[in-house]
C-alpha cells in the first residue's frame, strides 16, 4: 500500500541534539556575551548575522530602488532634461550594481539563507561561524564603498553594471568612483566566496539525526546548489577585477586596446590587449550568478507554496535534479550574452540556453502540481508566490526567444531584455525575496506581519510590476536602445516611456506599505508562536525567535516535512501517486523499504545511503 | 506562401496540450472533468488559430518588431514569428494551469487535502515533451542562423568604424568616406537588392551597430573586425543607433541608412568619390578619430559630413576635432 510516514511514538516526542550545550538548554533564551549594539558588532550567531544582511540588503535595495525612480522620471521625455547624462549613466550603472551585487545575492545567501539554513537542518550554527562574520563586514565594507563613489568628485561608477571593457579601462572612465565600484566588488566578492563555503560546509556537515540530503527542505537543497555555484562563478570576477585594477593603475594590457586601432588595418598585435576577454569572464561568473540570484528564490516559493498548499512539494526528487541540472547548464551558457560579438561558437550556446527552459519548466509544473487539489490560503507569502510564478513565466517564455541567436541579433541590448530580466530578477528577488520576508519574519521576530498591509503591497506592487515593465518589450522591439538617457521624439516612445514610469512609482509607493508594515509590528505587536502557518519543515519545530542554538529538542525526522509529521500523524505525505494517478487513490507499493525505522534509516533514498554523518 | 520554418514549433507544442491537463496529480473531483473538457476545448480553439496564422505564412504580422528591409532581416523574422507563437501558447498553457489552480483550489474547508508527492508518468511527460520542443527551436534557430550569417561573395563592400560618438562609413572600392561629426547623423548610402559587405569594428570602445528595420545588430569592437552581409530590399531612409553603452554620449551615437536604387547610388558615388586613391585613413582623419576620447568634446559641433575624404579632412581640420 502507501508508503506512510509513521507518526512520533511519544505526544512530546524528540531527540536531543547531540553536542548541543546544556547551559544553552536550560536557558535557552538567556544569552551570553554583549548585549545592544556590541551584540550586533561581536556576533557570530547565524541569525543575528543573517538579520544584519537582511537589513543592510533591503536598505540597498530601497536606496537602488530611489535611483530607478531617476532613471524612470528622466524617460518620461524624449530630451532627458530631469538630469545630466553623466548622472543618468551614474544612475543605471549604480542601480544595476546595487541591485545585483548587493541585494539580489546577499538578501539570499547572506541573509536568508545564513538565517533559515541551520534552522532547517537543525544545526546549532553555520559551520564556521567567525567566518560567517567576517562575510557580513567584507559585505557591509564594499557596499559602502560602492556607494562613496558618489561621494568622489567625478561621482559614482558610469560604465554599467557589467563594466565592459575597454570602457572601464582608465582610458575612458578614468575616475575614482571606478576604482571604488571595483575594489567594492573584490570585497563583496570575497564575502560571497566566505558564504558559498559557509553553506556548503554547513549544509554537508551539521545535518541533524536523520536529515538525510533527500529529506532537506527545497530551499536547503537551492542554498546547497548555489553555494557550489558561488564557488564556481565568484573567484571568476574577483579575479577579473583584479586584473581590471592592473589594467587601469599598472599599465598591465589585459584588457586594455588604446594604441591598437584597427581603423588604419591590421591591429597591432603587440600591444594589444583582449576587450573581449573581459566578456568571457564577466559572463562566466555573470550567468551563473544570474541562478545564483535565481535558484534561492526557487527555493523560497518551493517552501511557501506547499505550506499554503496544505500539501508536500510535488515531485520533490525531480525538482532537486532539475536545481542541479539548472546549475549545471549555467555554467556552459554564458556566450548568449555575446551572441553579437561575433566571436562565440552560436549553436553550442544557443542549444544549452535553450535547454535550461527543461530543468526550469519542471520546476512550474512542480509548483502547480503542488498547488493541485490543494486547500489554497492567500496570505501575503502565498500571493508573493504566485506573483513570482506569473512575472518568472513571461521573463522565461522571451527567455527562450534571447537564446536564439537570429532574435536575439535584434533585440540584444534593447528595452526588450531589460524588461526580460527584470521579469526574471525582479520576479524572483523581489516577489520571491519579499514572499520569503513576509514568511519567515514571524520566525525571526515572534511577531506577526500585518496581512491586510502585505496585500495593499502585493496587489500594487503586482500591478505596478507589469505597467512597469509590458511597455518595455514593446519599445525594446521598436528598437529603443537601453542605457540611453534620452530618445528622438518622433518615434513616438514617450507614451510607453510614461506607462513605464507610472508603473515605477507604483512599485515604489507599495514599498512605503513594507515599511508601514515593519513600524506596525514594531508597535503593535502581534505574537506569532512558533508555527503560525502550520508549515512543515524544521525551523517551525523550535521557538519563534529560535533561542541562542537553536534547539533544545527535535522531532524525530522522517520526512522532508518532520514538523508536519508531529503536527499531522493523521496526514502522511503519500510518497506515490502511481502512473494510474487519479481513481486510484492508492497507488503501488512503496518505494521506500522501510517505515518507521531508525532515525537516518530512512525510506530508502540516495540521501539515506549516501549520507554524511551529522555532528 | 512559403513553407516557413515557423510551422512545427507550435506543431510540436501541441502534443503538449494533452499533458498538460493531465497534470491532475490527484483523483478527480465532482466538477473536474466538465472543466476538463472545457479546457480541451480553448487549446483547441488556441492552436487552430494559430494553426491558421501559420498557414497564412507571409500574413503574420511581426508582433511588434520592425518590419525587415533585408533579406536577411526576413530570415530572422520568420524565426522570431515561429518563436512568439510557440512562445506564446507555452505561456497560455502555463498560464491558465495556474490559473486554474489559484482559481479552483481556495480553500473551501477544513477537510486535508491528498498528500500525493510523485506522479511517474506525468514528471516523464513534462520532462520529455519541453525537450522536444526545445530541439525544435534550436533547429529552426540552427537553419536561420546560417542564412542571417552568410557571407557570400560581396560586390561591395563597406568598412564601418564606430567612435566615440559617432561612425565612419568608408567605401573601400569606391574611395567614399562619410564621417559622422559629433551629435550629427551620418548618413550610408547602399543600393538596393545588392548584398553589400560590411568590416564592422571600433575604434575605441565597443559600440553597437543597430538598424531596426534591419532586424539585426552586431558589436563594433577594437581589435576585432566583424564581418556580415546585408541586403536591403526596399528603398528607403532607416533610422540607426548604437546600442552597446560606450559612455557619456552613448545616447546621442545614431546614424541613418539610406537604401536608394543602383542609378541613384552610382550618381552618389561619383558626387562624392575623392580624386586621389584613398584607400587608407588620413591623417587629419587619424587626428580626429583619435582626439574622440572623453573630455575633448563639446556638444555644438558642426553638421556631419557627407564628402569625400579630401573634404572630411578640412570639415574635420576646421571643427577642431
Amino acid at each position: 500500500m502507501t508508503d506512510v510516514i509513521a507518526p512520533p511514538a511519544g505526544g512530546g516526542g524528540g531527540a536531543l541534539i547531540p553536542g548541543a550545550g546544556t547551559d544553552h538548554l536550560a536557558h535557552p533564551h538567556e544569552e551570553h556575551g554583549p548585549s545592544g549594539l556590541m551584540k550586533w558588532i561581536t556576533t557570530t550567531d547565524h541569525k543575528v548575522i543573517g538579520l544584519s544582511y537582511m537589513i543592510t540588503a533591503v536598505a540597498l535595495f530601497y536606496i537602488a530602488g530611489l535611483l530607478a525612480l531617476g532613471i524612470r522620471v528622466q524617460l518620461t521625455t524624449p530630451a532627458g532634461t530631469f538630469i545630466s547624462f553623466q548622472q543618468y549613466n551614474q544612475l543605471f550603472t549604480m542601480h544595476g550594481s546595487i541591485m545585483l551585487y548587493l541585494f539580489a545575492g546577499p538578501f539570499a545567501f547572506g541573509g536568508l539563507a545564513n538565517y533559515v539554513v541551520p534552522l532547517q537542518i537543525g544545526a546549532p550554527d553555520m559551520a564556521f561561524p567567525r567566518l560567517n562574520a567576517l562575510s557580513y563586514w567584507l559585505f557591509l565594507g564594499g557596499s559602502t564603498t560602492m556607494l562613496l563613489g558618489f561621494a568622489t568628485s567625478g561621482g559614482a561608477a558610469d560604465f554599467g553594471w557589467v563594466a565592459y571593457a575597454p570602457l572601464s579601462t582608465s582610458t575612458y572612465t578614468p575616475g575614482t568612483g571606478e576604482d571604488l565600484w571595483i575594489m567594492a566588488l573584490v570585497l563583496t566578492g570575497f564575502s560571497a566566496i566566505f558564504t558559498g563555503v559557509n553553506l556548503v560546509a554547513t549544509i554537508f556537515y551539521l545535518r541533524a539525526p536523520g536529515m538525510t540530503m533527500f529529506r532537506m527542505p527545497i530551499f536547503t537543497w537551492n542554498m546547497l546548489v548555489t553555494g557550489i555555484l558561488i564557488l564556481i562563478a565568484f573567484p571568476v570576477l574577483t579575479a577579473a577585477l583584479v586584473m581590471l585594477f592592473a589594467d587601469r593603475h599598472f599599465g598591465t594590457m589585459i584588457y586594455a586596446v588604446t594604441g591598437c586601432h584597427t581603423v588604419t588595418g591590421a591591429p597591432d598585435a603587440h600591444a594589444c590587449g583582449s576587450a573581449v576577454l573581459w566578456q568571457n569572464l564577466f559572463w562566466f561568473f555573470g550567468h551563473p550568478e544570474v541562478y545564483i540570484l535565481a535558484l534561492p528564490y526557487f527555493g523560497i516559493v518551493t517552501e511557501i507554496f506547499p505550506v499554503f498548499s496544505r500539501k508536500p512539494v510535488f515531485g520533490y526528487k525531480g525538482m532537486v535534479f532539475a536545481t542541479m541540472s539548472i546549475a549545471a547548464l549555467s555554467t556552459g551558457v554564458w556566450a548568449h550574452h555575446m551572441f553579437t560579438t561575433g566571436t562565440v561558437l552560436l549553436p553550442f550556446f544557443s542549444l544549452m540556453s535553450l535547454l535550461i527552459a527543461v530543468p526550469t519548466g519542471i520546476k512550474f509544473f512542480n509548483w502547480i502540481g503542488t498547488m493541485w487539489r490543494g486547500q489554497l490560503v492567500y496570505k501575503t507569502p502565498m500571493l508573493m508566490s504566485i506573483g513570482f510564478l506569473f512575472a518568472f513565466l513571461m521573463g522565461g517564455v522571451t527567455g527562450v526567444m534571447l537564446a536564439s541567436p537570429p532574435i536575439d541579433f535584434f533585440v540584444h541590448t534593447t528595452y526588450f531584455v531589460v524588461a526580460h530580466f527584470h521579469q526574471v530578477l525582479f520576479g524572483s528577488a523581489v516577489f520571491g525575496g519579499f514572499a520569503g520576508l513576509y514568511y519567515w519574519y514571524p520566525k525571526m521576530f515572534g511577531r506577526m506581519l500585518n496581512d491586510t498591509l502585505g496585500k495593499w503591497h502585493f496587489w500594487l506592487l503586482f500591478i505596478g510590476f507589469w505597467v512597469t515593465f509590458m511597455p518595455q518589450y514593446i519599445l525594446g522591439l521598436h528598437g529603443m536602445p537601453r542605457r540611453v538617457a534620452s530618445y528622438p521624439a518622433h518615434l513616438g516612445w514617450q507614451s510607453l516611456n510614461i506607462a513605464s514610469t507610472i508603473g515605477a512609482f507604483m512599485i515604489a509607493t507599495s514599498f512605503l506599505f513594507l515599511l508601514a508594515n515593519f513600524w506596525v509590528s514594531w508597535r503593535y505587536p502581534v505574537p506569532a508562536g512558533d508555527n503560525p502557518w502550520d508549515a512543515h519543515t524544521l525551523e517551525w519545530f523550535t521557538t519563534s525567535p529560535p533561542p541562542h542554538h537553536n534547539y533544545t529538542h527535535l522531532p524525530t525526522i522522517r520526512s522532508e516535512r518532520p514538523t508536519w509529521d508531529y503536527n499531522h500523524p493523521e496526514a502522511p505525505t503519500i510518497r506515490h501517486g502511481g502512473p494510474s494517478g487519479p481513481g486510484h487513490p492508492n497507488g503501488h507499493g512503496p518505494i521506500g523499504s522501510g517505515n518507521g525505522g531508525p532515525p537516518g534509516g530512512g525510506d530508502g533514498s540516495a540521501g539515506a545511503r549516501q549520507g554524511v554523518p551529522a555532528s | 506562401m512559403d513553407p516557413s520554418p515557423t510551422g512545427n514549433p507550435s506543431a510540436t507544442r501541441t502534443d503538449a496540450a494533452p499533458g498538460g491537463p493531465a497534470a491532475a496529480p490527484d483523483a478527480p473531483e465532482p466538477g473536474a472533468a466538465p472543466a476538463r473538457s472545457r479546457r480541451s476545448r480553448w487549446l483547441g480553439t488556441a492552436v487552430l488559430v494559430a494553426g491558421g496564422l501559420l498557414l497564412a505564412g507571409c500574413q503574420l504580422p511581426t508582433f511588434g518588431e520592425t518590419k525587415p528591409v533585408t533579406t536577411q532581416g526576413q530570415d530572422a523574422i520568420k524565426l522570431w514569428q515561429g518563436f512568439f507563437i510557440a512562445g506564446a501558447i507555452v505561456f497560455l498553457i502555463v498560464f491558465g494551469l495556474i490559473t486554474w489552480a489559484v482559481l479552483r483550489y481556495r480553500r473551501r474547508s477544513d477537510a486535508m487535502p491528498r498528500q500525493t508527492q510523485y506522479h511517474t508518468i506525468l514528471e516523464i511527460i513534462y520532462t520529455t515533451v519541453p525537450v522536444v520542443i526545445v530541439l525544435v527551436l534550436f533547429g529552426f534557430t540552427f537553419v536561420t542562423e546560417n542564412e542571417v550569417n552568410a557571407l557570400p561573395t560581396p560586390k561591395m563592400s563597406v568598412t564601418v568604424t564606430g567612435f566615440q560618438w559617432g561612425w565612419r562609413f568608408h567605401y573601400t572600392t569606391k574611395n567614399v568616406t562619410v564621417i559622422g561629426v559629433e551629435l550629427q547623423d551620418p548618413e550610408m548610402v547602399l543600393p538596393v537588392n545588392e548584398p553589400t559587405r560590411i568590416y564592422l569594428e571600433s575604434h575605441d570602445v565597443i559600440h553597437g551597430f543597430y538598424v531596426p528595420a534591419f532586424d539585426f545588430s552586431r558589436y563594433a569592437q577594437p581589435g576585432i573586425i566583424n564581418k556580415f552581409t546585408i541586403t536591403p530590399h526596399t528603398t528607403g531612409t532607416y533610422r540607426g543607433q548604437c546600442t552597446q553603452y560606450c559612455g557619456l554620449y552613448h545616447s546621442l551615437m545614431r546614424f541613418r541608412v539610406k537604401v536608394v536604387s543602383d542609378a541613384a547610388f552610382a550618381a552618389w558615388v561619383s558626387t562624392h568619390h575623392s580624386s586621389g586613391p584613398a584607400t587608407s585613413i588620413s591623417t587629419a582623419e587619424k587626428q580626429a578619430l583619435t582626439n574622440s576620447t572623453p573630455g575633448a568634446h563639446t556638444p555644438n559641433v558642426p553638421p556631419s559630413t557627407v564628402t569625400s575624404t579630401a573634404t572630411t579632412n578640412q570639415t574635420a581640420g576646421s571643427t577642431g576635432l
